[in-house]
């Protein structure tokens, strides 16, 4: 009967997945999914022969109470480091399920339990200590610079080598130690993986940590033989891939290039052109903007950190007053993990109708009398389409140059995190408003009102 | 290989399959939902934790299956509360005026 009732909460999590591929059903989707959980702990505590309900219970209130406030009070921009943050608990649980199970059999699997045991004891500990990895650089806690160690790659390969042999004689000789040293060294490989990898990357390594948190659930589910563990697992690992690969799509990088390469910082001088730019004022902007009949907002990472984004609304509300049509244009890894400005937009309260993604952007802009760039910069970069030779040449960007004025918002002319120029910025018909993010637009919008 | 292992891996790969066939078709728009979605089910391993801290004895087993039951309990709890959170804003609302209209 349990069984059956676990198979409920599987086709729960599938329902559930499905209704979130929607604006209308997500929400609903993402309560059946909650509610197969909750069926899925209940029939846990009524089958099994509880006897330690004190642990239970204490666990339940203080991780009930600690994800609850972490949920209920995280501002959206620090979204991606929560999110990284919850992958890595729940690679850490998966950890701790496999030694408990070690634990209770005292090492004595057979082969092919206790060779899912190393793989859980590996995925998951790489999953728990890459994720808070990546919840500092994202937090900034430390540097979001790629950190390359020398021979990091060697140490790398020996490490997983070592969880390897470690996870042989484990298994062959039923020694428990075996199994905890493994996991030591693959805490170990976690960090080391993740520390070389830039900020600006992040979008691949949150969806590769989601992908693997539901590995390592699917791979205890093994261990202690639950079905619900396995589907729910791998459906969360199949999510996760997807979206790794279409992150990686969107900055035309493999998974290989984004793990192993340090990528996503400058790291030589950068050859900056010394052609004149169009400076423009606040007002400048204001006059286009006002006179124009559709504007495009394409807003990258700077907006969120300069916290523009209600901003960005106000200007949008007070362009439709004069009868303007306005539309956000969303590359794919305009924020730190995918889907992230989607997010900011609707908080500040924009209709998710006018969110626009990459195939459904470039054949408007040809048709467009302003483009409004607030704070990106590779992502409508045209050396991606033009320059064979540039390091982004063939990465998919959002062509803002094909519209009639581009407006570009940005602090100076630094380069981008790729660290090569932008010749975007030296078009006749791109003018430049050198100011941060939000003091920028709050001067439109004031120099709106006089228009 | 026990035949309960085996339909395991049955029921990994098939679930696996429909996984990309549900997820492919999400628009970009709700990626980050979508991902804090799935990862609040990834705290499936909720299961074996609470098998793990309420049948195991001894002290070893009662540390690991309380700190078991407390990450995948943050892992569930906080996935499934910051998704709703986040789906609410992107709920169809009446139309808006702005100030001023």
């Amino acid at each position: 009967m349990a069984r059956l009732l676990y198979l409920a909460a599987a086709v729960a999590f599938i329902i559930g997945l499905r209704r979130l591929g929607s604006p209308r059903t997500a929400r609903g989707g993402n309560r059946i999914a909650g509610a197969g959980m909750l069926l899925a702990i209940i029939v846990t505590l009524v089958d099994q022969d509880v006897v330690g309900w004190g642990t239970i219970v204490a666990g339940l209130v203080v991780g009930g109470v600690a994800g609850g406030l972490l949920a209920l009070r995280v501002q959206m921009t620090a979204m991606p480091q929560l999110v990284a943050a919850f992958n890595g608990f729940g690679g850490l649980a998966s950890v701790l399920v496999a030694l408990a199970e070690i634990d209770r059999v005292a090492a004595a699997f057979d082969v092919e339990t206790g060779v899912v045991a190393v793989l859980t004891l590996a995925v998951g500990a790489i999953t728990f200590s890459g994720s808070f990895v990546a919840y500092a650089k994202l937090q900034g806690l430390m540097t979001g610079r790629p950190i390359v160690l020398a021979g990091g790659k060697t140490a790398n390969a020996v490490m997983a080598l070592g969880i390897a042999a470690l996870g042989v004689w484990a298994v062959a000789a039923e020694v428990a130690p075996a199994f905890w040293i493994a996991t030591a060294v693959a805490l170990i490989l976690g960090v080391f993986a993740v520390i070389p990898i830039g900020g600006a990357d992040m979008p691949v390594v949150i969806s590769l940590l989601n992908s693997l948190s539901g590995v390592a659930a699917a791979l205890a589910g093994f261990i202690i033989s639950n079905e619900a563990l396995i589907v729910g697992g791998a459906l969360v690992g199949a999510a996760g891939l997807i979206l790794t690969i279409q992150m990686g799509e969107a900055m035309n990088r493999t998974l290989a290039n984004v793990l192993f390469s340090g990528f996503g910082g400058a790291t030589g001088p950068v050859a900056m052109s010394d052609k004149p730019v169009k400076r423009a004022t606040p007002d400048d902007v204001a006059i286009s903007l006002a006179y124009a009949e559709t504007v495009v907002v394409v807003p990258g990472y700077g907006l969120a950190v300069a916290q523009a984004q209600h901003a960005v609304r106000d200007l949008a509300t007070q362009l439709e007053e004069r009868g303007v049509r306005v539309a956000y244009a969303i590359h794919p890894v305009a924020g730190r993990m995918p889907g992230h400005m989607n997010v900011l937009l609707a908080e500040a309260d924009v209709p998710y109708e006018q969110l626009l993604d990459l195939e459904q952007s470039n054949p408007r802009f040809g048709l467009t009398d302003v483009v409004l760039v607030i704070g990106a910069n590779d992502v409508v970069n045209p050396s991606a389409r033009d320059d064979a030779t540039s390091p982004i040449y063939g990465m998919p960007i959002l062509e803002v140059d094909r519209a009639r004025t581009v407006v570009v918002v940005k602090r100076s002319l630094s380069p981008g995190f790729a660290g090569i120029d932008n010749p975007l910025f030296y078009k006749d018909t791109t003018m430049m408003l050198f100011d941060d993010g939000k003091a920028a637009v709050e001067s439109i919008i004031g120099a709106l009102a006089t228009v | 290989m026990s035949d309960l292992f085996i339909a395991g891996i049955v029921v990994f790969v098939l679930a696996s399959f429909v996984g990309l066939e549900v997820i492919s078709k999400v628009p970009p728009t709700l990626h980050t939902p979508l991902m804090s979605g799935a990862n609040a089910i990834s705290g499936i391993t909720i299961v074996g934790a609470l098998v793990a801290a309420g049948t195991g004895s001894g002290t070893a087993a009662t540390i690991l299956g309380f700190l078991a039951v407390a990450a995948a309990t943050i892992n569930v709890v906080g996935g499934f509360l910051v998704t709703d959170r986040m789906l609410h804003m992107f709920q169809p609302k009446a139309p808006r005026r702005g100030k001023g209209g």
